[in-house]
């Protein structure tokens, strides 16, 4: 079975396999990748880097639709990986699809934030 | 359909509400607003400076109508409500228009009082309340110029001194002996009543108005004894009444104001009221603190979230004359009970008056320097223990030596390019241009704006102080402060509830207590799940996703991501085997650096989170386990040589350095929670600066409580003496409980101690022995569950996937 399929789906595991309100980590050649799974059982990913400096935020505690990352507290927007206000930045996304309980990603960032802004 | 919400009253309680309301739930009504005056929403409080010809009208507008229009609220100013027709649920204004109402709001503020005196109601005599009055002063001032203020309290001075700068000739005629009795005391009153002199006011003291003389317009004043003061214009500044005709004529119970309950409802429950209309628990207001804390509840209830509750607020005065400072809080007169502290320079215009009750600030009158007088209304209302700082009180905050206060006393006088916030480097100015250019009002929004004060916490003085100085009455210190942006309740009410209602799980806290957002946030989480803990050691279930990253994988995370491993070091002795094992460990996992901690412990950096659980298990089967140096536990017990080799030494430091450990490991806490034994009072160990603290001594052990080190020192306080090294652990052990069950999440033993009062703890400690029993019972039943090593099952593989990645994909 090929692991990634014409449209850059990659199966990558199963629900059960990424705690409520935690995330797993998912190391690609774009770089590590952390996805999460809210209360609501919804799948979101980012590039697990923090664009304040650098933090791993598979590492933070997500709440809502929201993670707060580890080093200094800086909270995202998990659908788009905004920086939620007052401070600024984005980290790129990642589109997440889950198939029964298998869990599929896409190694294609969703638009919005560009690698460079979240460097 | 919507409901239909009516509010009657376009002014600061009323308005406030409804924007505490649009936090909540912004389309919850149809809501339409009637006002007696012809203008938006606007500050009230800066009449003064407006009269003064600091502040022009269009700057102390609140409210504009483009915000009334974005929110969808009906605004029919200059349109009073004449009737309200509780039946039909309807009111009526003058012109004849009407609104239905689902809930009616009243908030129709206070009128001033005019005397009831011949004369009264002759052209020229005003009170002074609204814009209108201020445009009639103005007018005055333009045209005459003998005004003449009828009481010398705090609208009156401010009205006076208005006037004195438009360039009239202004005489204050007081009915007591001293301006300003009820927020001051006679000798704050006098060197007031000198400096305001200076400026050119003119008084007359004891002195009871007659009549008001003139014919169409007043031109003079009669007194009770007879004589009279020319006069072309008179203000009555002699205090205010409730508006609550249009409330009583409408068959709602009133007293003095309009009687609500705590959720600020009238006796008709659909009905609501708010603001300096209303009589609380027997109170009126007159000052807008409070009355924006019931509009914060009745916003909540108007909501129907059904938890706010509103009981009562304590309040300070500022006069707002430019040149004078003065302020006054609480109980300023003192009594039988109460003792009070001084400092007085008459020839430097100071004047400081404290008053304590049972080593509590009870009240507060300071003349001439103000800069601490939040800082001494926040010691108040939080009910803290003075005794410790009585002496330097006084001098004020900048004084106890505190490096993160230091700046403190002048913050007013601070160039713009002066670093507040060291951690984040941001400067007064940018904090100022925050406050203003954002109108920002807390510390918080500050906090969230610039980052001042947003991590080590240690300026946040500081930033209420230039808060207090840019915003000037505006700012009021907030009172209990809700446990985090999630709740309105307090870390007190959240344990009570957890207690009472045996609550044991993080979601079960969030169902029966209302939480705000769905699964809480960074901050609450983590406090919740340790309440839980605390209450429940043997019911609660730990939540590992509401544990910050160091707790969840028992690690501290660094810079870079990775982490750091720190072994168990009993009581700081250590062995070649221990040694070895961590230069192995150190050698095999090819460690970033290994490094003696502050802590008597050495720690390995740089260690990949993959590999945690290997190098783990690795240090478990060498007979090492976790030195829980990334939680809010129980982290290190030093201790110095002692008796067994150094010459000095009184009693066996290191071995009960090591006992103390082995009962205390594991144990989850407030905040980091350190020990120390020294051998005898050299103190090699630095007892003194720990959380717990034993200093041995010939007879015995001295036991020391509430020290740290960090961003501001506190040496302890002396618990008492004990004989035997069983003593020393069961106060160990009941001291540890204590804080456990009492103090607030992130609340370390100094602060806390400091918040409670080292009586407080005595009393539970030393004076009740089977009081600290059951602590002592209590703590080792909660140690059962948490002595087991963290590491050491992590290395067997629980919660494996916290340190595997899911999955690798072309790397
Ligand atoms: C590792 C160590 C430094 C070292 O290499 O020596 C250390 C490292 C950190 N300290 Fe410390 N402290 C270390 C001993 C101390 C000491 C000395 C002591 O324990 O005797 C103090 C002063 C004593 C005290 O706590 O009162 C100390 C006072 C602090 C403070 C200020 C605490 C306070 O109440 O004001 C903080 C900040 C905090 O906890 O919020 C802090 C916070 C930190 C943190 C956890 C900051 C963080 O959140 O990342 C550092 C982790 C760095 C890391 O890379 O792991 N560290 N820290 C020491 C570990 C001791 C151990 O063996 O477990
Ligand atoms: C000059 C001055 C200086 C002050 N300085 C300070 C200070 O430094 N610090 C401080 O904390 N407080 C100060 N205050 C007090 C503060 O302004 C009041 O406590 C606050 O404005 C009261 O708010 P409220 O909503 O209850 O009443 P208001 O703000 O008076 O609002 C009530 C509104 O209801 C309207 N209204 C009344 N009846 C009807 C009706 N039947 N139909 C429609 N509308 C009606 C009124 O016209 C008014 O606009 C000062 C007050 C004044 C006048
Ligand atoms: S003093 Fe403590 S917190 Fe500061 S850099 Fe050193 S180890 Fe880190
Ligand atoms: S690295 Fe994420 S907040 Fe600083």
């Amino acid at each position: 079975m090929s692991e990634v399929s014409k449209d850059n789906w990659v199966q990558v595991g199963r629900l059960e396999d990424i705690p409520r309100l935690g995330s797993r980590v998912v190391e690609s050649a774009a770089g590590e990748l952390a996805l999460f799974r809210t209360s609501d059982d919804q799948l979101f990913a980012l590039l697990n880097r923090c664009p304040h400096k650098r933090g791993p935020l598979a590492d933070g505690i997500v709440h809502g639709h929201r993670v707060t990352c580890p080093l200094h507290n800086w909270v995202l927007e998990l659908e788009n990986g905004e920086v939620v206000a007052p401070d600024v930045g984005c980290a790129p996304s990642y589109p997440v699809r889950l198939d029964g309980d298998v869990v599929y990603l896409s190694l294609e960032p969703a638009a919005g934030c560009s690698e460079k802004s979240a460097a | 359909m919507k409901e239909r919400l009516v509010l009657i009253g376009n002014g600061m309680a009323g308005i406030r509400t409804l924007e505490e309301l649009f936090k909540l739930d912004p389309d919850k009504y149809d809501i339409t607003v009637f006002g007696a005056e012809p203008h938006p929403n606007y500050n009230r409080i800066l009449l003064s400076p407006v009269l003064a010809g600091e502040k022009a009208f269009d700057e102390i507008v609140l409210n504009s109508r483009e915000w009334y229009e974005e929110n969808g609220i009906t605004l029919r100013t200059g349109s009073p409500v004449m009737r309200i027709d509780r039946v039909g649920r309807r009111v009526i204004t003058a012109d004849g228009g009407e609104a239905g109402y689902d809930r009616l709001l009243i908030a129709t503020g206070s009128t001033p009082f005019i005397i009831p005196v011949p004369g009264a109601e002759l052209e020229g005599v005003i009170g002074f309340r609204d814009i209108k009055d201020v445009e009639l002063m103005l007018a005055a001032a333009r045209q005459y110029r003998r005004a003449l203020v009828i009481g010398g309290g705090l609208l009156g001075l401010e009205a006076a001194n208005g006037l004195i700068k438009q360039g009239m000739d202004v005489t204050v005629v007081h009915l007591m002996e001293s301006l300003m009795e009820r927020q001051l005391d006679q000798t704050a009153s006098a060197l007031l009543k000198s400096s305001l002199e200076a400026d050119g006011m003119k008084f007359r003291m004891e002195a009871q108005t007659a009549a008001i003389l003139g014919e169409g317009r007043v031109n003079g004043v009669r007194f009770a004894d007879g004589s009279e003061l020319d006069a072309d214009l008179v203000v009555m500044a002699v205090g205010i009444r409730p508006s609550i005709t249009l409330a009583r004529e409408a068959g709602i119970y009133c007293e003095r104001g309009i009687v609500v309950n705590d959720t600020m409802q009238s006796f008709d429950p659909r009905v609501y009221a708010v603001g300096e209309c209303v009589q609380h628990r027997g109170q009126c207001y007159g000052l807008v603190a409070p009355l924006f804390e019931q509009a914060k509840v009745c916003a909540n209830h108007l909501a129907e979230l059904g938890y706010g509750r509103y009981t009562g607020s304590v309040t300070s005065t500022k006069l707002k004359v430019t040149g004078i400072d003065l302020f006054s809080a609480g109980n300023f007169m003192g009594d039988d009970s109460t003792e009070e502290i001084l400092f007085q320079d008459p020839a430097g215009g100071v004047y400081k008056k404290l008053v304590l009750k049972d080593n509590r600030i009870a009240g507060a009158v300071l003349y001439g320097e103000t800069i601490d007088g939040a800082w001494y209304f926040q010691l108040m209302r939080s009910g803290t223990d003075v005794s410790e700082i009585r002496d330097k009180l006084l001098f004020g905050q900048h004084h106890l030596g505190d490096s993160g206060h230091g700046g403190q006393n002048q913050a007013s006088g601070m160039s713009d390019e002066a670093q507040v916030c060291d951690c984040n480097g941001v400067c007064k100015g940018d904090i100022v241009k925050a406050i203003t250019g954002k109108g920002l009002f807390t510390v918080d929004d500050v906090k969230a704006h610039t980052k001042a004060g947003a991590s080590c916490g240690s300026c946040i003085g500081l930033v209420e102080q230039i808060l207090g100085s840019t915003l000037g009455s505006d700012y009021s210190v907030p009172e209990a402060k809700p446990l985090c942006k999630c709740t309105d309740f307090t870390h007190d009410q959240v344990k009570q509830a957890i207690r009472e209602q045996a609550l044991t799980s993080v979601r079960a806290v969030f169902d029966k207590i209302e939480w705000r957002t769905p699964d809480g946030c960074h901050v609450c989480r983590p406090a919740i799940n340790y309440y839980l803990l605390a209450a429940w050691p043997e019911q609660a279930e730990d939540d590992p996703q509401s544990r910050f990253i160091n707790e969840r994988v028992h690690g501290n995370i660094q810079k870079d991501g990775s982490f750091s491993v720190i072994p168990r070091i009993w009581g700081g002795r250590t062995t070649p085997d221990e040694l070895r094992a961590i230069a192995d460990a150190a050698e095999k996992f090819d460690v970033g650096e290994v490094h003696f901690t502050g802590g008597q412990r050495i720690n390995m950096l740089g260690v990949k989170k993959q590999d945690l659980p290997a190098i783990w298990a690795f240090l478990a089967e060498r007979g090492m386990v976790s030195g829980h140096a990334y939680g809010k536990a129980l982290r290190t017990v030093k201790s110095c040589v002692g008796s067994e080799w150094c010459r000095f030494g009184t009693q066996d430091s290191t071995g009960l350095g090591i006992r103390l450990e082995e009962l205390t490991w594991g144990s989850w806490m407030p905040h980091k929670f350190k020990m120390a034994v020294s051998g005898c009072p050299r103190n090699c160990a630095e007892a003194t600066i720990k959380d717990f603290g034993v200093v041995c001594i010939d007879s015995g052990y001295e036991l020391h409580i509430g020290g740290n080190g960090g961003v501001k020192v506190r040496a302890t306080d002396v618990l008492c003496r004990v004989t035997s090294e069983e003593e020393v652990l069961e106060y160990a052990a009941a001291f540890t409980q204590l804080y456990r069950e009492d103090a607030n999440y992130l609340e370390r033993t100094a602060p806390w101690l400091e918040r409670v009062g080292l009586n407080f703890i005595k009393e539970r400690l030393v004076d009740d022995p089977e009081r600290r029993r059951a602590l002592y019972d209590r703590f080792l039943v909660s140690q059962q569950r948490s002595q087991e090593d963290p590491w050491a099952a992590r290395g067997k593989g629980e919660q494996a996937h916290e340190f595997k990645p899911l999955k690798q994909i072309g790397v």
